[in-house]
């Protein structure tokens, strides 16, 4: 930045020599924010970048376990990320459970959010207390949830594993995904779909050839959200799942004897994914509907 | 397709503008150049009518009790002040929005529980609603694969129209890329190119500017009659109505007031509302103290007797009324001038003189105090008051008429939903 940025005033001959102060003031304050900024996030991506940093650390002795020590750069750990068995199956058990669940959980809270739009009382009974319970489901400790899913499900006589943990998760996702899609939707032209239907479209045509095309951005960005959610869950998986143990659970379970450095490996991948798709979805916004 | 030479009859109907004055010419050649288009085309388009239509909103009449019968082939209008029910009348012939009471018929066919994608009927929107995520071929060609048309036939049909509508070439462009006069052409060809009996329009003019507006205005006109299509045309504004219209009908709080001509109505008018909504209207109360030969007198409340043709009564029975002559109609004559044979006068002073160019405003002020516009052309041989001068005004009695006046009516007043 420089001094012509920070003060856009007509350069007049002399003018510059004669008021030095109250520019000079004007500059440092156009400081304060950006430096407050860099800060925060610098405070936020600190743990991070530990991680990706002592992802490529060389370990000493038999156990291969994480030490905070910076020993030597290897990739040792990228070569044989897959290496840990059980980290490996349950790095997979944690994808396929957020592919499904973000999979049911955008389509049901996509439906639920143009209802939610569309329809009013007194066609729409009970509207109000939709709203509210998914206001709870976002609200709600999630431990409430968890501990509630669990004994719910051992008084139905469920076993707990893959199912149950799809069953919690699409839960805990529909709200987000909801959210996110109404908010989508709420500068949506209705005109657009009476449009449809005047030009001979029925309301099915008309929602896959015209509503869903402009909410497109919305659902991808609940989908997203559902994704996140989903993959890092810890506290309702660890309840719910059973013999089944996602990612998070495992790596939880792993602490109390060490970390092995492929754990470190899988949250940068998870991390550089999180940062791909990002910054895919801030173009996906940008494209004006 | 034929060549419609759209640019030249924009350029020669805009520089017709400036003398158009007396609007009375404009609207009957639109009439018969609108009468040929129509009766060539009949068999295309459907007559619409209205039994007994009302719409409430809760509580609220949007719209009362509405008989209306548009017949094939026709630019109708409706025409009212905002939130007088027009777009809800339109939504009902399009299938959104469902009346209360009453039957729509179109093409004699009864569909008031149709829905909007059954009935063949297109509409353009106010907001235009064109597809912002589809280009503006594909916006047109909606309503054709909707229909399964073949592909062939729906990019012949497709170019042709965006010809129609002198936009050819912008196949590619997105709706957002387009000016406002563009977009509202792509959803006029949106509309016609699936050949509906009816094309209903809501305010399509009132985004663009009063230039552009002309413009529009004749072509519409112009593809009106070139497709022979039934058109609803919603408007606030009187004077596009009034020019473009075969018929029309004023519309306030839900009901119809008046309905004909554009002639008829403005020359006409059946009730206080139109008569002052539509042009300008010099109104006096008054009571009907006889009725004879075809002749009704009504005595003024400031005592002076005016003599009505009994036919503009639209109701003898009424005992308290006004009767009113338009501003134009009206003679300025010297202090002293006798009434003329079949005509009705006032005395009064000139308070105020305004010179238009194309005319003479003067507002009168008659003995009894009641303030009388009169307007005069500028055709240089009459007489010309000034501010202050002693004056006759006179008129035809032919040209008077008598409305029901507004105070009292409480029907009207009940219906007041907002
Ligand atoms: N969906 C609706 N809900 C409630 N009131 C409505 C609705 N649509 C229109 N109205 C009311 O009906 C009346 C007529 O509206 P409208 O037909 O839009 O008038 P116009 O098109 O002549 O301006 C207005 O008082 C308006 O507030
Ligand atoms: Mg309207």
């Amino acid at each position: 930045m420089s001094i012509a940025d920070a003060a856009p005033i007509e350069v007049q001959p002399g003018a510059v020599d004669r008021s030095p102060t109250p520019r000079r003031r004007r500059h440092a304050g156009r400081f304060i924010l950006p430096t407050y900024s860099w800060l925060v996030i610098a405070y936020l991506v600190f743990p991070i970048a530990m991680m990706i940093l002592y992802s490529f650390n060389k370990v000493v002795g038999g156990m291969q376990l994480v030490s905070f020590t910076w020993l030597g750069f290897t990739t040792q750990w990228y070569h044989q990320w897959s290496s840990v068995p059980g980290l490996t199956s349950a790095f997979w058990l944690s994808i396929r459970l957020a592919v499904v669940s973000t999979v049911l959980a955008t389509i049901i809270g996509t439906l639920l959010a143009v209802a939610l739009v569309r329809y009013h009382p007194p066609r729409f009974r009970g509207k109000t207390a939709i709203e509210q319970v998914l206001f709870l489901n976002i609200a709600a400790p999630e431990i409430v949830m968890g501990s509630s899913l669990l004994g719910l499900f051992v008084m139905l006589n469920i076993n707990r594993g893959f199912l149950t943990l799809v069953l919690a998760h699409v839960m805990f996702c529909i709200a987000y995904v909801t959210v996110t899609v109404r908010a989508r939707m709420s500068g949506f032209d209705r005109a657009l779909e009476e449009a449809a239907y005047d030009l001979g479209a029925r309301p099915l045509v008309t929602f896959t050839r015209v509503t869903l095309p402009l909410i497109m951005p919305g659902v991808l960005a609940g989908a997203l959200m559902a994704f996140a959610l989903s993959i890092d869950d810890f506290v309702t998986s660890y309840f719910v799942g059973g013999s089944s143990i996602p990612f998070p659970v495992w790596v939880y379970g792993a602490t109390r004897v060490g970390i092995p450095p492929q754990v470190f490996v899988f949250g940068t991948g998870i991390f550089a994914v999180g940062i791909f798709f990002a910054v895919l979805s801030i173009f996906v916004a940008k494209k004006k509907v | 397709m034929p060549d419609w030479g759209l640019e030249e009859h924009w350029q020669s109907d805009c520089n017709r503008l400036p003398s158009m004055s007396g609007r009375s010419e404009t609207r009957s050649e639109s009439r018969f150049g609108h009468a040929r288009g129509s009766k060539a085309n009949s068999s295309e388009s459907a007559d619409v009518r209205f039994e007994h239509i009302t719409k409430r909103f809760g509580d609220a009449y949007a719209v009362a009790d509405l008989n209306l019968e548009v017949h094939a082939g026709e630019f109708f209008s409706l025409l009212g002040p905002s939130g007088c029910g027009k777009t809800t009348s339109l939504r009902m012939l399009g299938g959104f929005e469902e009346p209360t009471e009453g039957r729509v018929l179109i093409g004699g066919e009864d569909v008031t529980d149709l829905p909007p994608y059954r009935r063949d009927v297109n509409t353009v929107f106010q907001t235009y609603a064109l597809f912002p995520h589809l280009d503006v071929y594909q916006n047109v060609a909606f309503g054709l694969r909707r229909q399964g048309v073949d592909k062939s036939e729906i990019k012949r049909r497709v170019g042709e129209m965006l010809e129609m509508v002198d936009l050819p070439g912008f196949d590619r462009r997105q709706p957002a890329q387009l000016s406002g006069g563009q977009q509202q052409r792509v959803a006029l060809a949106r509309a016609l190119v699936n050949q509906p009996k009816l094309l209903l329009l809501d305010e399509p003019m009132s985004a663009l500017d009063a230039k552009l507006r002309r413009q529009m205005q004749v072509e519409l006109k112009r593809i009106q009659s070139q497709v022979g299509i039934t058109f609803i045309y919603v408007t606030h504004d009187q004077e596009e109505a009034m020019t473009m219209s075969d018929r029309l009908a004023v519309m306030w709080h839900g009901k119809i007031e008046g309905m004909g001509t554009p002639k008829d109505v403005y020359d006409n008018p059946t009730s206080e509302f139109v008569a002052t909504f539509l042009g300008a209207s010099n109104l006096l109360g008054g009571k009907i103290v006889r009725s004879e030969d075809n002749r009704t007198t009504v005595l003024t409340d400031s005592g002076v007797e005016i003599t009505v043709p009994s036919e503009r009564v639209p109701d003898l029975s009424m005992t308290s009324v006004k009767v009113g002559v338009r501003p134009e109609k009206i003679d300025l004559v010297p202090e002293g001038s006798e009434r003329a044979p079949g005509h009705n006068i006032l005395r009064g002073r000139v308070r105020v003189s305004t010179f238009t160019g194309v005319g003479n405003q003067y507002i009168v002020e008659t003995e009894s105090g009641v303030e009388v516009t009169v307007y005069a052309q500028n055709i240089g041989t009459q007489f010309a008051p000034r501010s202050g001068d002693n004056v006759v005004l006179t008129w035809p009695e032919e040209h008077t008429f008598t409305v029901r006046p507004l105070v009292g009516n409480i029907e009207i007043n009940e219906l007041e939903g907002d």
